[in-house]
């Protein structure tokens, strides 16, 4: 219908689009699993010390099995050869049932293939609050406890930092500007060590806030007064990352946000008097468009792993402080686990930035096949 | 222009910033600190001294900083030490050996109590452990019996664990009760007497020559410029020592990560295709694995020797995203045509990596540099804050360690936390600020704004 004259046909560009979209998604895609792979095997070979784990593993496997079996009246009339015997058959059904026989190059493609499929398994030491020895059970119930504080933090901290940056940059050279510049380097301090301060004022020298945990003990049963606790629970680890990346962020974008607004194409709608909403929204929001999702998407997967610390000095049963658990019991199940969710957000994100980038810049829509 | 003049003209600009002034201030002094450090207290010495033990001997337990008392007008008791080298002793010689009588005299001025008080013996030379028998006078007049001793050949009184005396004085801990003013009504908050103690020790040695030798120490609340932690170390020496190493694991971790970064990044921009292909794919593994995880990985697992993280540091670093910033900017200067003279000159494809492109980009690296610098101090901050510091080595980080497992903050010490973190803080302010500034001066698209 709306189809004029002046138009090229539509169809044949949407199926060429279409074409080369479909060529690079495949290429992207084949190229992040092959990421995907080779981090999650070096995950693997680390967390078992290239092998050395098994050792250990078999150390503890035989003396356990002769504890066992000396503890045991059952077997006391047994000779010593006997009982050697004894010993030495439970160690090599176990050892079986572990697979240690296997040399761990085996063992670790196996590892591979099975952490790939996203079948995590159970965890060796370790299991969840409701008694479960799955690796899923165990990461799903800690998933909840990051994603919320995680989450808001960073969503905070985006939509703050780039509509204060927006503000700022139309106000540049002004005393707000010039005092969040000079701000910008407290963002060298980590979130954790501001968490530090804060546990100081907030829960001791002014005790108003807990300086720790997610919610009271015991819980409350309302499911009201439940959020409640966890909101106040949340306030100073949100303080705390808040403070720490806030005015970094807000710097940079402020910069970013001024070398787009002094290119020629923005001068020349100012010259055209244009109002500076309209400029601010067409012409400078509109080209940043894909370098603040990228930011935003990687903002989003990036503390991720970069918060046990934060979560153990808030005692936030997150997936930071369960990655730290599982490490110091060496419980590779659960470390790899943890390693394979995170290469797997991080290979999705990084693959929806690609498809996104194609459909918001028409350069790479059409270059993108070839490249 | 030649480079002594740009250089020149580059720190022209950088001294309009005062922020850059105060950062380089603040580097500076941390320098110096750190070269004091290293010069007055080796490397070995205080290895030694922070594993504890007998050298704090006469050191408080968790005492704060003496200033930050004084500050607020507090008079809380440094420690005392009172040996009977300068205490009259009486002697008494009798068959077979002599009787010694010591007046262990102090003036208590303070308005709090001591946190303990001990008594060391040494007797050498004695065939025959000599007996000794301690009698505390207050000022008052009051008198306490503490009871009678053997002496070994180093012999501690711990005064303060006397549980009979602690009965004795009305369930009052001895260092408060010997001290304290008599108590009427009885549930009253003890309160300081002060004027001249004395404490009696009565000794008989069976030998002709040999003596004893005592020491009374009064442990006081507060110590030195920094205090002392749970182990009755001085926290000045962490403090002091922290210094050159984070400032050397900064840099030693920022200089390795860029500086290897970059030549990867030309190589892999000179040489194109494979060599190209494997460096970025590498550095998409890279991204994937989670640095911190890692870290505590081999620090668990292996060792949490402080150059070994370093190690293992500069090794994730090599590959990190840096890499993908750089090849944007090598990528034009690739095609430059001084390069392409270069080449028709006969430059080998090394000297034209490191002699013709990475230079041209370095300047723009100097900002990065100095920011990455306070990073890598955090790091190693975080991982001693996990109990992966080095483990001989005394830093920031692990003094913050020990606050976090004592819970300083819950039992009030707060100078534990708050010394090592101010110094935390001021590292990373002090480049901080220098780097943003020298990211103007070196950047120029950033200075007209």
């Amino acid at each position: 219908m709306n189809d004029s004259p002046m138009t090229p046909p539509p169809r044949r560009g949407i199926l060429r689009d279409l074409r080369y979209m479909l060529l690079y998604a495949g290429k992207r895609l084949l190229a992040l699993l092959f990421t995907v792979l080779v981090g999650v095997y070096l995950t693997i070979v680390i967390a078992n010390m290239g092998g050395q784990v098994d050792e250990l593993r078999l150390v503890q496997i035989r003396s356990q099995a002769s504890e066992a079996v000396r503890a045991d009246p059952a077997f006391q009339d047994l000779t010593s050869t006997e009982r050697n015997e004894l010993i030495e058959r439970q160690v090599s059904q176990e050892v079986e049932r572990l697979r240690l026989d296997q040399p761990f190059v085996v063992r670790s493609v196996d590892y591979l293939q099975r952490a790939m499929r996203l079948d995590l398994g159970r965890a060796e030491q370790m299991h969840s609050d409701r008694g479960s020895r799955e690796v899923y059970d165990i990461i799903v119930e800690r998933l909840p406890a990051t994603l919320l504080l995680f989450g808001s933090a960073n969503l905070l901290v985006f939509f703050v930092s780039v509509f204060a940056a927006l503000f700022l940059s139309r106000r540049y050279g002004s005393a707000l500007d010039r005092s969040v510049i000079a701000l910008a380097p407290t963002s060298a301090a980590p979130g954790w060590f501001y968490g530090i301060f804060l546990i100081l004022v907030f829960a001791f020298v002014v005790p108003v806030l807990p300086s720790g945990g997610m919610v009271t003990a015991p819980p409350p049963a309302d499911r009201w007064e439940y959020a409640a606790s966890v909101l106040r629970h949340m306030l100073l680890p949100l303080i705390a990352m808040f403070l720490s990346s806030i005015f970094i962020s807000i710097y940079s974008w402020r910069t970013f946000f001024l070398i787009h607004s002094s290119e020629d194409y923005v001068e020349m709608a100012r010259a055209k008097g244009l109002p500076s909403n309209l400029i601010e929204r067409r012409y400078i929001l509109r080209p940043t468009l894909s370098p603040i999702i990228t930011s935003f998407l990687l903002m989003l997967i990036g503390l991720w792993s970069g918060a046990i610390i934060l979560e153990q000095v808030f005692n936030w049963p997150g997936l930071g402080s369960l990655l730290f658990q599982a490490i110091g019991h060496r419980d590779t199940p659960v470390i790899i686990g943890g390693v394979v969710i995170f290469a797997y957000l991080l290979a999705v994100t990084v693959f929806l930035l690609d498809i996104l980038y194609a459909l918001l810049d028409p350069r790479v829509r059409i270059e993108g096949g070839r490249r | 222009m030649s480079s002594g003049a740009r250089w020149r003209e580059h720190w022209e600009e950088l001294r309009r910033y005062p922020s850059a002034l105060v950062g380089m201030a603040i580097i500076a002094v941390l320098v110096g600190l750190s070269l004091y450090t290293v010069i007055a207290i080796p490397y070995p010495e205080a290895l030694e001294k922070w594993r504890g033990g007998e050298p704090w001997q006469l050191h408080p337990v968790n005492a704060g900083p003496l200033w930050a008392d004084r500050l607020v007008g507090g008079r809380q008791p440094s420690t005392l030490v009172i040996d009977s080298d300068a205490a009259e002793v009486e002697e008494a010689p009798f068959e077979g050996g002599r009787r010694l009588r010591m007046a262990l005299a102090f003036d208590y001025q303070y308005d709090g109590f001591p946190s303990e008080i001990n008594l060391f013996l040494r007797a050498e030379g004695h065939d025959q452990r000599p007996f000794a028998r301690l009698l505390w006078q207050a000022p008052d007049g009051r008198e306490f019996m503490l009871g009678g001793h053997r002496i070994g050949r180093d012999h501690r009184i711990s005064i303060s664990q006397d549980r009979a005396l602690e009965r004795r004085l009305g369930g009052l801990v001895p260092h408060i009760g010997l001290l304290a003013q008599p108590d009427s009504d009885g549930d009253a908050q003890p309160q300081v007497q002060t004027g001249r103690y004395m404490l009696m020790l009565d000794a008989v040695v069976f030998d002709e020559q040999a003596g004893i030798d005592a020491e009374l120490v009064l442990y006081g609340r507060v110590h030195g410029i920094a205090g002392t932690d749970h182990q009755r170390r001085e926290l000045s020496l962490a403090l002091m020592w922290g210094t050159p190493v984070a400032l050397a694991f900064g840099l030693l971790a920022a200089v390795g990560t860029t500086i290897t970064t970059l030549v990867i990044a030309a190589v892999g921009v000179w040489y194109r295709g494979w060599v190209d292909a494997t460096i970025q794919r590498l550095t998409e593994v890279n991204m994937i694995l989670p640095m911190l995880p890692i870290l505590v990985m081999v620090g668990t697992l292996y060792s949490t020797s402080i150059w070994l993280m370093l190690g293992v540091v500069v090794v994730l670093g090599i590959f990190s995203a840096g890499i993908k910033m750089y090849r944007a900017m090598l990528l034009p200067i690739r095609e430059a045509p001084y390069i392409e003279a270069a080449q028709a000159y006969g430059a080998g494809n090394l000297r034209i990596v490191m002699r013709y492109m990475i230079p041209r980009i370095l300047p723009v690296l100097i900002p990065t540099f100095v920011t990455l610098i306070p990073t890598f101090v955090f790091l190693e901050a975080s991982l001693a804050v996990l109990g992966l510091g080095d483990p001989v080595l005394p830093t920031w980080g692990k003094v913050l360690n020990d606050a976090q497992s004592q819970s300083a903050l819950y039992n009030g010490y707060y100078y534990w936390v708050v010394s090592p973190a101010v110094l935390l803080m001021l590292t990373g302010l002090g480049f901080a600020m220098l780097g943003f500034a020298l990211d103007r001066v070196f950047n120029p698209r950033l200075r007209s704004l």
